[in-house]
């Protein structure tokens, strides 16, 4: 059992390579950068394959039997006396360890994950050939490739949240990745703090958790949360439902937290393929799988992760029918299957719920990097309307994006056809449809999916050369390292379904059955509570078996075919100046769905304050203003005219010393004595001739006064 | 050697200042050479410290005890009693590190009166080690006052443009929380007296006396100690002598005013007011008042802090906001928020000290501290942006880096408190997590107007990457946030038995041990799943069984 027992191995070997990177990537030649980065991937994906399939020996008896190894202490003392006290108010140690957990959800994520980043990382070598900051590029995604291994194969909370907050990071610094752009370093802050938002939630939920079970580790809660300990509805376990899924509508991009990922487009290609599309992106749909047993105890929370879920999925659908940006139509189309992927969560269909995910991770990463190829032979010109007859020019690119568009789009055999079909399916049944709303919100999605990817293929590879003749020159097919990823992730996107082939068409559905085990003690718990509608994937399926699910599948196929032929019919021969369907028939709804319902304006009247309403600033900045100015004037001036005051009697008592006391009370007796004195003092002068002199003039007087008489 | 250890750690730096009194002061290069030399000295004869202290780490009380009572002044009962427990071990390292580091990056800022400039350097150096040791409240006190001139002396004299101002507000804020801690200690003092008949200032009576005031002296009394220590901190409102002693003070200066002193006042309600006031710091309105002061600190520091236009005042404002994180922990009053504070304090020592240390650079090469001066620096100074992201990152709580390790043991501690003044620790952890985004917003700003982008400013696009000597003042830091922010267990080993028997004597119904939660329901690492209760089995549908 050497792979398993050694799977720390694992995410340390692209941490291997980033630290490479980190040191020694400037002044290495491109080639030994390929060696590295693209080598520890690969080495990565070869162990991953040999530990899940170590890990299907060691499971072999008790299906589903996780695999955990502790590497050591990472929080906490350990030693039994750093504690905190519980909901039950008995203590619990503080503790989250380095430790590893594979049980068949995180096989699930092991291998596609290492399996598409590798694709990914080898289609980066012809991608980023001649982009400055090759070995910074590589470095980073190696640094993204050790957070989303961490990430889920942690076997606790917290260190889940490590790798949640890291693919964060490196989402952040990839998307940034083209710092000169001030369009691109915006758009890296705005992902990085939207999803700071989600994170906080997380930490609450982990806490509220935390507090309920004394643990962060999966099988102490799940354990926990299973045997009966929590009613259903508990509110403190719905809180925690709650919380945590605050963080995955933040990392996965649900409403009201989607705003970041469009704008994450801002990064490289491979990266949109990699983080945006296939992984990072799918670690809420993770978080909320593996905590399905609180989940499960939560019927409040798991309606709302419904209803946001199928929210997202058709508000996404709906933007993506009219942006021109081949980018960006993919960005709202990855949000809109992550609705999808909830709305499956949110109904207890976990398992249909990962198996999108799974299936998505091939079609949408093959979609980018298609596109990539595209804007790569465009010369780097991303906007479809000046696009348009490129099928015969670069033909490996238009054949395997056909087959990703068939796929996403929902026709049988591809892929996406299974795992969007088992959704709309357990939407339609569960709690004996009352989720039969939300069913046709996914039906009308379904419809839009497939109307905006032929009108992206329309666009982009049909109709009349659109560009100028400069670029039109250029065009050429992707080296073979571009391409090669390209077919293989068709393959995969022709195949990947078939692992999920429903039962009702004759297959035995692996998929379900090799997850069953993770998500299958809920059903334990609701038979306990006497709740029988909310079960798990497996057990319904043999349940209902009728010609109602034929018919959902017919409808289904339907909506694909015609969301295409709508599509073919207003773009197929798309010239210059084509028109928009929407455009001619409701303008102000073209307007409204270019402008993506305006939220980001909204979002900053109201919440980041970066737009003035009237005079009036609102959100962040408006407090922060305020912060300042009260910091300023109020606080500080409070102090500084404390200082004022005492400053200033100085100077009152100075004057009053000076003036009252001393010049009034002291000197004002002394001159009043000196001026009342002075009369008397002219007698005593002591100056001899004055007093002759007033004798004489006495004398001159006398005998005036008696001569004139 | 053990037993005079901290009197040997204590005074090598105030050594080297007396030794610089007789260096001629034109010889520059001799006065730089010998403060570097003490400096480094004084981390070297620090380093003992960790062995000897690690073997003890869970014995109770104060260890490397020296000194003591009434040896120093026994007419008044004062003493020359030093002693340290894990929370000051971890401080006095901290100081030891940073004091090292802040004098060798002022080699080449200094140029005038360099003399005088090292020798209240290590004069201050010796103050702050002297407040984390003593274990007499007389001597402690000495070391408070004595601290303060040196840094207003750094401020006022190799200060920015208004350097008088700041310093002057510095001093004088201070000392009028001084005054009042004064007034508290002398009430202590003589109520000693009144109980027992001895006069004495031992820190250990102390505690032995005071926690038994009345209830209406008792919250005077935490109230004195509170303005002395808050001012300090410095907690909401009292904060506003920091943003202009920050902005003024030369760049060593800032990262020993951020790093070290701030954590007097921590380290004051930690050491003093917890132990002696239990019946106040336990009474709700008192708790209340606490806790919504650090978290308004909180949310008002990084708010501020977003709204700046100089670096340094960014800066100085985040550490309000991270140092309302470490009273949210010490008035928690649990064993997390406890050691997860003091694990902040050490660890906002690293991160914002390296911070200002960054900031630092920049102003040594434009003498200009306003962001809008700089812009698309990382492409002339890629190494020294790289440092410049790995501690924003720090400090912004990223987990794997120092920042998160404390946050998060903080914020786990609060929620965990059912009743914090009359609100659950759930409200208001909510509001506190939201300085975790905040922190976020600002540093990635700041990030981007500096880094990002193309060079704008003609003047900047000739500045030269670090220097080898700047290098070095950052690698221990880089180098300690990485270490507790992958490995923080020995910090949570030594901070185990301080925080254990701080919250044993002031609340001594809080169940410290015991059989824990999730060791009842500790599954053996490698058991597949749980027994299922034999009600639920039965109730299970075939198919499920099937697979059991």
């Amino acid at each position: 059992m050497f792979f398993l027992d050694h799977i720390w191995i694992i995410p340390l070997l692209p941490a291997f390579g980033a630290a490479m990177m980190f040191f020694f990537g400037r002044k290495m030649q491109k080639a030994t950068v390929n060696v590295v980065c693209v080598g520890v991937i690969v080495l990565a994906f070869l162990m991953s394959v040999g530990t899940v399939w170590q890990y299907a020996d060691y499971a072999h008896d008790v299906p589903g039997k996780p695999f955990e190894t502790i590497l050591y202490t990472w929080l906490g003392s350990d030693t039994g006396n750093l504690n905190y006290v519980t909901q039950s108010g008995a203590p619990a140690e503080f503790k989250a360890e380095v430790g590893f957990l594979l049980d068949p959800l995180s096989s699930i994520w092991l291998l596609f994950v290492t399996g598409v980043g590798m694709l990914i990382h080898i289609y980066s070598t012809g991608y980023m050939a001649h982009e400055g900051g090759y070995y910074r590029f590589f470095g980073y995604l190696n640094l993204f490739m050790f957070s989303m291994l961490v990430l889920i194969l942690g076997n606790n909370y917290a260190q889940l949240f490590v790798g949640w907050e890291g693919v964060g990071l490196c989402s952040y610094l990839l998307i940034g990745f083209y710092f000169h752009r001030k369009s691109a370093t915006d758009a890296a802050n705005k992902a990085f703090i939207v999803n700071r938002i989600g994170d906080a939630g997380f930490l609450l939920g982990m806490f509220t958790i935390a507090w309920c079970f004394g643990s962060f580790r999966f099988t102490d809660i799940n354990h926990l949360a299973r045997n009966g300990h929590f009613a259903l509805g508990d509110p403190v376990i719905t809180l925690a439902a709650f919380l945590l899924f605050v963080g995955a509508t933040g990392k996965s991009a649900q409403i009201p937290l989607y705003i970041w990922l469009p704008d994450a487009m801002e990064g490289p290609t491979p990266v949109s393929a990699l983080i945006h599309a296939a992984t990072m992106v799918t670690a809420g749909v993770y978080m909320v799988a593996r905590s399905n047993a609180i989940f499960v105890l939560a019927p409040t929370a798991m309606k709302t992760v419904a209803i946001i879920g199928a929210l997202t999925a058709i508000f996404a659908a709906s933007i993506a029918l009219v942006q021109n940006d081949i980018k960006r139509v993919l960005a709202y189309s990855t949000v809109s299957q992550l609705g999808y992927m909830f709305l499956a969560l949110g109904i207890g269909a976990f398992a249909a719920g990962v198996f999108h995910v799974f299936t998505h991770a091939f079609f949408k990463a093959l979609l980018f990097l298609g596109a990539g190829s595209v804007i790569h032979a465009m010369s780097g010109e991303q906007d479809m309307r000046n696009m348009g007859d490129l099928r015969r020019r670069i033909p490996v690119t238009y054949w395997t994006m056909i087959i990703a568009t068939l796929a996403i789009a929902g026709i049988p055999p591809f892929a996406g056809f299974f795992s969007k079909d088992e959704i709309l399916w357990q939407t339609w049944t569960s709690e004996g449809g009352a989720y039969r709303l939300l069913w046709i919100i996914g039906y009308v999605t379904a419809l839009m999916t497939a109307f905006y990817m032929f009108r992206l293929m329309f666009l982009a590879f049909h109709g009349r050369p659109r560009m100028s003749h400069e670029v039109e020159h250029h065009i050429h097919e992707s080296p073979r390292s571009m391409t090669v990823p390209l077919v293989i992730l068709a393959i995969c996107a022709i195949f990947a379904g078939w692992l999920g082939w429903p039962r009702s068409l004759k297959g035995s559905d692996h998929f379900a059955k090799f997850l069953e085990p993770v998500f299958a003690r809920e059903a334990v718990v609701l038979q306990a509570e006497g709740k029988t509608g909310q079960l798990a994937a497996g057990v319904k399926e043999e349940e209902h078996t009728s010609n109602t699910e034929y018919l959902l599948m017919f409808l289904s196929v339907a909506a694909a075919v015609i969301g295409g032929g709508m599509a073919w019919k207003a773009y197929y021969q798309a010239d210059k100046g084509y028109a928009e369907p929407i455009a001619t028939t409701v303008p102000p709804l073209q307007n409204l769905l270019y402008n993506k319902y305006f939220v980001d304006e909204g979002y900053d009247y109201v919440f980041t304050g970066r737009r003035k309403v009237g005079d009036v600033r609102l959100g962040v900045l408006g407090l922060g203003d305020a912060s300042a100015w009260n910091d300023v004037h109020i606080i500080d001036g409070t102090v500084n005219g404390a200082g004022w005051i005492t400053r200033f009697s100085g100077t009152l008592s100075k004057w009053w010393d000076t003036w009252i006391i001393d010049e009034l009370l002291v000197n004002g007796p002394a001159t009043l004595a000196r001026m009342l004195s002075y009369p008397a003092r002219l007698l005593q002068w002591g100056l001899v001739q004055w007093y002759a002199l007033v004798m004489v003039a006495g004398l001159i007087g006398f005998v005036a006064y008696y001569a004139w008489r | 050697m053990q037993t005079h250890i901290l009197s040997i750690v204590l005074f090598t730096p105030l050594v080297g200042a007396l030794l610089l009194l007789f260096v001629p002061s034109e010889k520059k290069d001799a006065v730089r050479w010998i403060a570097n030399i003490f400096a480094l000295a004084g981390f070297l004869v620090s380093l003992p410290l960790v062995p000897w202290f690690w073997a003890q780490r869970f014995e109770p009380g104060f260890k490397f005890m020296e000194g003591s009572t009434n040896n120093w002044i026994p007419s008044i009962g004062a003493g020359y009693v030093l002693g340290i427990d894990g929370i000051s071990f971890l401080l006095i390292m901290l100081t030891t590190l940073l004091g090292w580091i802040s004098i060798l990056s002022s080699w080449t800022a200094i140029e005038n009166r360099v003399k005088e400039y090292y020798i209240w350097f290590l004069v201050l150096q010796t103050g702050m080690l002297g407040v984390f040791m003593a274990l007499d409240f007389f001597l402690f006190f000495v070391f408070w006052e004595a601290m303060l001139v040196p840094m207003y002396l750094l401020i006022g004299i190799w200060g920015g443009p208004r350097k008088l101002y700041a310093a002057i507000k510095f001093f004088l804020y201070t000392l009028f929380g001084s005054v009042l801690m004064l007034l508290g200690i002398l009430f202590l003092y003589f109520h000693h007296q009144t109980v027992t008949g001895v006069y004495t200032f031992s820190v250990t009576a102390l505690y032995e006396t005071a926690p038994k005031i009345a209830f209406h002296y008792a919250i005077w009394l935490f109230l004195a100690f509170f303005l002395g220590f808050a001012i300090k901190v410095p907690m909401f409102p009292f904060h506003t002598w920091l943003p202009d002693a920050h902005v003024e003070a030369p760049t060593a200066g800032s990262v020993i005013l951020a790093g070290v002193l701030l954590k007097m006042g921590t380290y004051g309600f930690v050491r003093f007011s917890l132990p002696f006031f239990p019946s106040v710091v336990m009474d709700s309105r008192v708790r209340w008042w606490m806790i919504f002061l650090s978290v308004v600190g909180i949310i008002y520091g990084a708010l501020v802090s977003l709204m700046q236009k100089d670096m340094k005042k960014l800066v100085a404002y985040s550490s309000v906001s991270h140092l309302g994180f470490c009273t949210l922990g010490i008035f928690a009053l649990n064993p997390l928020g406890l050691s997860g504070s003091v694990l902040q304090q050490i660890n906002h020592g690293i991160s914002t000290g390296a911070l200002f240390l960054i900031v630092g650079v920049l102003y040594e090469r434009r003498h200009t501290r306003e962001i809008s001066e700089y812009g698309g620096i990382s492409n002339v100074m890629p190494a020294y942006a790289t440092i410049a992201m790995i501690m924003f990152l720090s400090s912004m709580g990223l987990p794997l880096l120092n920042g998160f390790v404390g946050e998060f043991t903080i914020l786990q501690g609060t929620f965990m408190e059912r009743d914090l003044g009359g609100h659950s620790g759930l409200f208001w952890t909510a509001f506190a997590v939201s300085g975790v985004i905040l922190a976020a917003a600002y540093l990635l700003w700041l990030y981007q107007r500096v880094f990002f982008g193309n060079v704008t400013n003609p003047k900047n696009e000739k500045l030269h990457d670090l220097t080898p000597r700047e290098l070095v003042t950052f690698v221990p830091l880089v180098i300690l946030a990485f270490w507790i922010g992958l490995y923080p267990k020995p910090f949570f080993e030594i901070l185990e038995q301080p925080v254990n028997h701080l919250v044993k004597t002031v609340r001594p119904d809080y169940p410290l041990s015991g059989r824990t939660v999730n060791a009842a329901a500790q599954p053996k690492s490698l058991t597949p799943t749980p027994e299922v209760p034999v009600a639920a089995v039965e109730a299970m549908p075939e198919a499920t069984k099937r697979n059991r």
